[in-house]
């Protein structure tokens, strides 16, 4: 009955599109959690799914559909639902919010695939989940500000204390103490992920308390400005932002989806798809370092080889001795961190002059 | 460092101060226009627009002006001319806004800005401690005291301020001696978008110097408060807008010390330091209704 | 040439109930333009805003919009029938997004704090505790104002920005999830602290939308055909001769905060206790500025309101239509929402004056009904 009722639907959504997208032979749908225009986050997202579409042969084989600035709290069920009976073939839920909504939602349609990002919850067979390693990026950032910085501390502008976060803020300071066992992180929390003018007064506070580097894990491009501003150098966030800092940035950690959005998408076509937990960084390019300028050869050199090192798995940022925070131990003499562990991380590592909320 | 710190704090409070400097105008004219978000956005939008095809800031600065004063052009119409509801229709101009600029700027999205010059006199702007502050800031930091201290003369030195506060007070009365209430309010509230338009080409030319959607982030709702935190007094914005900024910035060199404070409760400060110093100043009765403009929200027509 | 009004001697019934109707047409209009200039076939456009969400009335293929419909309009109308009665007696409360928050917060006690208590009085307790949670946060205002003449616009917004750190916190610390891997928010509430869905075979409306009329019907009677409605009219008009017929101000201030945040507050609860089955930092959407609006749609009438809810409720539903099928960007829905509303507000010029078109010379000869304003 359900089937009838969903087909029927899919059938009265294609009429009313006309011809051209009846032709398409997937329709894939993303829900974004903020306006696409933000140039980190979303942007990110929906230009993975541009290349994705691109990727399959463009718009008369994929059909692209997205939903910018949802909520995530009722309005994304809804959203998904409308998504769902439109006619999607897999749709991509890309904020942690949208968890609950994706699997209820999944469970109503169950020819439906879904991909949920940065999430833990696959409560039916049609729900994914996807993820990068962005905190690999982040340990040869603080390779680069060890080597860069003349004061020793970096000034660090976070957003929320999620994991991920969390882990990011650590894998940037075990890079930088693998270089200089002293080097310190000032942590400031902006409680936005996106407010270019609290973003760029964060990093202002920062440099005004004597940091020569700044990194970032909110969206804009403000704190990258005013480093190019105060003549320091910093590293960008999401996309690559070399265009506000020619001089000053160092790196970038681009958020990369356009493979795993085309390589899923494709699995739908073929019928191949499958469940999967997809935690993937650096080696299978879902992570992406932007060109490292500015920076001397020998250092530059420094950050390829760890770069190198980790793609090839040779080398994991979270490896021991690593002690928590308060000095006890955690990982012992060559122990990896278990993924587990860091998808949940909430205690920070030795040497970060911040207290976490609790 | 420490002027540095200043500085900052100069540039946080600079487009509070602008935009709640507008509003107050439009307030004492006796008319809420609840829409600042949106005249700022379409300001900040237009401002980056203009500075990026044309090549220069102060094109872009002059047209966030023109654009901000045309948009409260619509708030006037309706609420003036069709007297609307002034709470209303200022929101609704506040989602119109931030639908319009989103729209206008799908294109500049991800484009460096042209910032505009910080002022430099050789010499001057050298000197030790007061030199950037005194003559090495932004030109529209100067403009802001400027129009400060210009809108402070007019509304209660000249007639015709004193003329825009009569209509702010009572607009019948005002309109039986004669006076023109809605010609004057229709150009109070242009003021007022001109302002926040300024005030939008400042976050979006000189503050961060791109164009973001919602790149405003509920300023023009602070810039409101200050207004009433003001008391209607021009000068108190100014204190406003700056104690804003200062315990904006405070709680941010607090977090970078390392307090140990959770930092929500840091980010709450500016908040609850408004309404602290708010609670204490107007405990005045009799002050604070001199200054509240009787007339505020009131719509008016005119029975000829 | 210039627009002039000329007051109407009594508010015009026929204008009354036509002029929504006239907004909407020139809505119609207005958008049919935007979506050619977007190069979008107008009809489409229109028909996904105003029709595909109602398709459910005849449909039952898509009922579950009609749900979606209340899920959307209930928290509306609940904080705008609250608003109406503070801003009919002249108190400017705009935070009702604060008290949201306070009511979410208040009423979440009982299953994040207590989870083992389970059974039927648990949801009752919540709504309650809700209630008094957003009561409790729009008192600091009209206390505020009462005792220190602070005046309540600055001070319920700032309000909101303080309370929506202060759930941050919480959930992110006390409150939070010990099996979320770390991630803000409470556990999900058990089944006895979710309110119960009405027709669950259709969607997903749950008992709110009632909750929510009742309250527009309460306060419209109370209104209407009480003292305590009269007086908050009076008041509202001219605090003056309410002092004459004595009436406390003060008390009225409290009443219209106190009652109002406990509107916001369950509209807040019955959020997170409905379809979001916990707390979380991104409950607050705006629902106590959206507020606002749809009191003055509604006209401050709670019945009234309960349509206006609806309405706004409606065109979320249609621009999340549109840009699924159309391609439309999220910017249009807003722009498309503003211009909705200057029609609406602009429409209902004419409930209380006759528009006419002066020619270039101003002076028109004077009718004689002109009434005095104010």
């Amino acid at each position: 009955m359900k089937k009838t009722l969903l087909s029927m639907a899919v059938a009265a959504a294609a009429l009313s599109l006309g011809t051209l997208a009846a032709e398409a032979k997937v329709k894939a749908c993303f829900i974004y959690v903020g306006p696409i225009g933000d140039f980190g986050w979303s942007y990110q997202h929906h230009q993975g799914a541009l290349e994705m579409q691109e990727a399959l042969g463009g718009e008369s084989e994929v059909e692209l559909a997205y939903l910018e600035s949802v909520p995530e709290g009722a309005d994304s069920e809804r959203a998904l639902e409308r998504f769902a009976r439109s006619g999607c073939n897999i749709i991509f839920t890309t904020s942690f919010g949208y968890m609950d909504a994706t699997n209820a939602i999944a469970g109503k349609f169950p020819d439906v695939k879904f991909e949920h990002a940065t999430g833990y919850k696959r409560e039916h067979p049609n729900v994914a989940t996807y993820n990068s390693k962005f905190h690999e990026g982040r340990y040869v950032q603080g390779v680069i500000a060890a080597n860069l910085s003349e004061a020793g501390v970096a000034g660090y502008i976070a957003s929320f204390p999620i994991p991920e976060v969390v882990m990011g803020i650590n894998a940037f300071l075990l890079g930088a103490q693998s270089v200089n066992p002293d080097f310190a992180v000032k942590v400031v929390w902006a409680n936005t992920w996106f407010d270019p003018g609290k973003e760029a007064d964060a990093a202002k506070a920062l440099i005004d308390q004597g940091v020569d580097i700044i990194t970032q894990h909110t969206d804009s491009t403000a704190p990258m400005q005013v480093a190019a501003e105060r003549g320091i150098k910093a590293f960008g966030q999401a996309s690559d932002m070399i265009k506000f800092g020619p001089e000053t940035q160092l790196t970038s950690i681009i958020d990369d989806w356009g493979h795993y959005y085309t390589e899923r998408v494709k699995a739908v076509i073929d019928g191949t798809w499958e469940q999967v937990d997809v935690w993937e960084g650096m080696a299978e390019e879902h992570v992406v370092m932007a060109e490292y300028t500015n920076m001397p050869d020998d250092v530059k050199a420094q950050a390829e080889k760890v770069e190198e090192s980790i793609k090839s798995g040779a080398f994991d940022p979270f490896t021991g001795p690593v002690n928590k925070q308060d000095g006890s131990a955690w990982l012992a003499e060559g122990e990896v961190a278990d993924p587990g562990v860091l998808l949940g991380m909430n205690f920070y590592v030795e040497g970060v002059d911040d207290t976490l909320p609790q | 460092m420490f002027e540095q710190i200043i500085i900052t704090i100069a540039t946080a409070a600079t487009p509070l101060l602008i935009a709640a400097i507008g509003e107050l105008v439009v307030e004492r004219s006796g008319v809420l226009n609840l829409g600042v978000e949106g005249m700022m956005i379409m300001g900040a939008v237009t401002g980056f627009a203009i500075a990026f095809t044309t090549g220069s800031p102060w094109l872009g600065l002059v047209a966030a002006i023109i654009v901000g004063a045309l948009f409260s052009l619509l708030f006037a119409f309706l609420t003036l001319t069709l007297v609307t509801n002034q709470v209303a229709t200022g929101l609704a101009l506040t989602l119109l806004g931030l639908g319009l600029s989103g729209m206008i700027g799908e294109s500049f999205t991800g484009l460096p800005g042209i910032k505009l010059p910080v002022l430099y006199i050789p010499f001057l702007s050298d000197l030790p401690f007061v030199g950037k502050l005194i003559f090495g800031q932004d030109p529209v930091f100067y403009l802001s005291i400027v129009l400060t201290g210009c809108v402070a003369w007019f509304l209660f030195r000249t007639r015709a301020g004193l003329t825009l506060r009569s209509v702010g007070d009572n607009h019948a009365s005002a309109h039986a001696l004669g006076i023109n209430v809605i010609m004057i309010r229709y150009l109070a509230v242009m003021f007022g978008g001109a302002c926040a338009g300024a005030a939008g080409g400042y976050l979006s030319l000189l503050y961060t110097p791109q164009w973001i959607e919602n790149m405003t982030a509920g300023r023009g709702w602070i810039a409101l408060a200050l207004v009433v935190f003001a008391s209607w007094r021009p000068w108190r914005v100014l204190a406003g807008a700056y104690l804003f900024g200062a315990v904006s910035i405070g709680q941010l060199h607090a977090q970078a010390l390392g307090f140990g404070l959770p930092s929500q409760f840091l980010s709450s400060l500016p908040y609850l330091a408004t309404i602290v110093v708010l609670v204490l100043i107007s405990r005045n009765r009799r002050l604070t209704m001199i200054n509240t403009p009787a007339s505020l929200g009131r719509p008016f027509v005119p029975d000829r | 040439m210039r627009v002039e009004l000329v007051k109407r001697p009594q508010h015009s019934a026929l204008f009354s109930a036509l002029s929504p109707f006239i907004a909407l047409g020139l809505t119609l209009i207005a958008g049919a333009i935007m979506f050619s200039l977007l190069g979008k076939n107008p009809l489409d456009g229109l028909y996904y805003y105003f029709v595909d969400p109602l398709t459910g009335i005849w449909d039952p293929n898509n009922r579950w919009q009609l749900h979606e419909l209340a899920i959307k309009a209930a928290p509306l109308i609940l904080i705008a029938v609250g608003l109406s009665i503070c801003f009919l007696s002249n108190n400017w409360n705009i935070g009702a997004e604060g008290q949201f928050i306070a009511g979410a917060m208040a009423g979440s006690l009982i299953p994040v704090v207590f989870p083992e208590f389970q059974f039927w009085l648990v949801l009752p307790l919540m709504l309650i505790l809700g209630m008094a949670g957003g009561a409790a946060y729009a008192s600091i205002p009209a206390f505020l104002k009462v005792r220190f003449n602070t005046n309540e616009i600055l001070t319920s917004l700032m309000l909101v920005y303080v309370a929506q750190l202060f759930n941050d916190w919480l959930v992110r610390g006390p409150w939070r999830n010990p099996e979320g891997f770390s991630f803000p928010g409470t556990v999900r509430f058990h089944e006895y602290a979710i309110i119960p869905e009405i027709w669950p075979d259709g969607g997903r409306a749950n008992w709110s939308i009632v909750l929510a009329i009742v309250a527009a019907i309460v306060m419209w009677f109370m209104l209407s055909r009480t003292l305590k409605g009269f007086e908050v009219k009076v008041i509202g008009q001219s605090p003056h001769a309410g002092r004459f017929a004595g009436f406390s101000t003060a008390r009225m201030v409290f009443f219209a905060f106190l009652v109002s945040g406990a509107l916001a507050g369950l509209a807040g609860i019955a959020e997170v206790a409905g379809p979001v089955e916990h707390l979380n930092e991104k409950i607050s959407i705006g629902y106590g500025f959206t507020g606002i609006i749809v009191a003055f749609l509604g006209r401050l009438n709670p019945l009234g309101i309960v349509a206006a809810g609806l309405v706004l409720a409606l065109t979320y539903l249609g621009g999340e239509a549109a840009q699924i099928s159309m391609q439309v960007s999220d910017k249009t829905v807003r722009a498309f929402q503003g211009m909705l509303l200057f029609f609406v507000l602009a429409c209902d010029t004419l409930i209380h004056y006759r528009v006419r078109l002066v020619g270039a010379a101003p002076k028109a000869p004077a009718t004689g009904e002109a009434a005095g304003n104010v």
